[in-house]
């Protein structure tokens, strides 16, 4: 039983190791990108009627949008390639779950830790981006510059959080659905398949509205006090 | 008993102990917020969508804390540092 796919070596060389985390965030990422290369390489104008597909995904972009700007009014489209990718991806990775032999690469803490960094790098950045950087760092030092040591703990531990969160989740579906193939094996995985469909999907969500939450409170906070 | 019985004994109770006292205090919490959330869109129905996504920020975050006793919990009995110690060294 694997607790993660950090555990399932497809090839050895020395002390290189291909292990399936890094084969399936490859895959992923090659059908996301793929994909989209796929599907807006012949977009129609507002005008003319567009393709299924274009239906499709714009429906998707929309609704991200959409949320996006619910959360943060000004600037929304600023954010929405990062946080629409984060949401994408981690979508990705738990539905297609359904694929016999995939394993979904987020159940890796390895994986779930990088997106929580480029969470903590993107914060900071978009925050500096709209305030310019004194004005963002200032903000480290309010009330009294006593409370820089709990702004920098805060930060860190939330991006662990982030991190061990979608971590737990996703690796938590796959070994109770792993110890259910052990004790009932014919009927009781299809339901928490679907269940762990469920799940993802939540978690993907969560994922990306902290994200959001996080930007648009390092974003708009010089702007209320 | 040796060393290596007493280590997974305590391990095992360890873990099972940190699942449920663990998931006890986030199980309340967010039973709280979900009755609060549900009286508040009971309320004020135009409000349910800033309502149930603030709802489910704060769940997320009450979650995580069961999240954490659960990988405590895997660590104690799958991948047990002091376990690994004790097993790879010959018994005495």
């Amino acid at each position: 039983m694997h607790l993660t796919p950090d555990q399932l070596v497809f090839f050895r060389w020395g002390f290189f190791h291909l292990n399936a985390t890094v084969v399936f965030t490859w895959v992923l990422m090659a059908l996301l990108t793929i994909g989209s290369w796929l599907l807006t390489r012949h977009l129609a104008g507002p005008e003319e009627p567009g393709s299924r597909w274009q239906n499709a995904i714009e429906a998707i972009v929309g609704t991200i949008r959409r949320q996006i700007q619910s959360m943060c009014p000004v600037g929304a489209d600023t954010y929405l390639p990062f946080v629409g990718t984060l949401f994408l991806f981690i979508v990705g990775s738990s539905l297609l779950e359904v694929l016999p032999g995939w394993h979904a690469p987020t159940a890796s803490l390895s994986t779930t830790a990088a997106l929580a960094i480029s969470v903590g790098v993107a914060v900071p950045v978009f925050g500096v981006l709209r305030q310019g950087f004194a004005e963002y760092f200032r903000h480290y030092l309010r009330p009294t510059p006593i409370m820089l040591p709990f702004h920098l703990l805060s930060e860190t531990s939330r991006n662990l959080a982030l991190a061990i969160r979608l971590f737990g989740n996703i690796m938590s579906e796959g070994l109770i659905l792993a110890m259910l193939v052990m004790i009932a094996p014919f009927f009781m995985p299809v339901p928490m398949q679907v269940l762990a469909l469920l799940t993802g999907v939540i978690q993907a969500y969560v994922f990306a509205l902290l994200a959001m939450v996080y930007i648009t409170a390092a974003v708009q906070r010089g702007q209320e006090g | 008993m040796d060393r290596v019985t007493i280590i997974g004994l305590a391990s095992i109770c360890m873990a099972v102990f940190c699942m449920a006292f663990g998931s006890i205090a986030p199980a309340f919490g967010e039973a709280k917020a979900i009755i609060q959330a549900l009286t508040s869109i009971a309320q004020q129905p135009d409000e349910a969508a800033t309502i149930s996504r603030t709802l489910l920020i704060g769940l997320a975050m009450l979650e995580s804390i069961a999240i954490y006793c659960f990988v405590i919990a895997i660590v104690l009995i799958f991948a047990n540092p002091f376990w690994n110690y004790v097993a790879a060294k010959p018994v005495g």
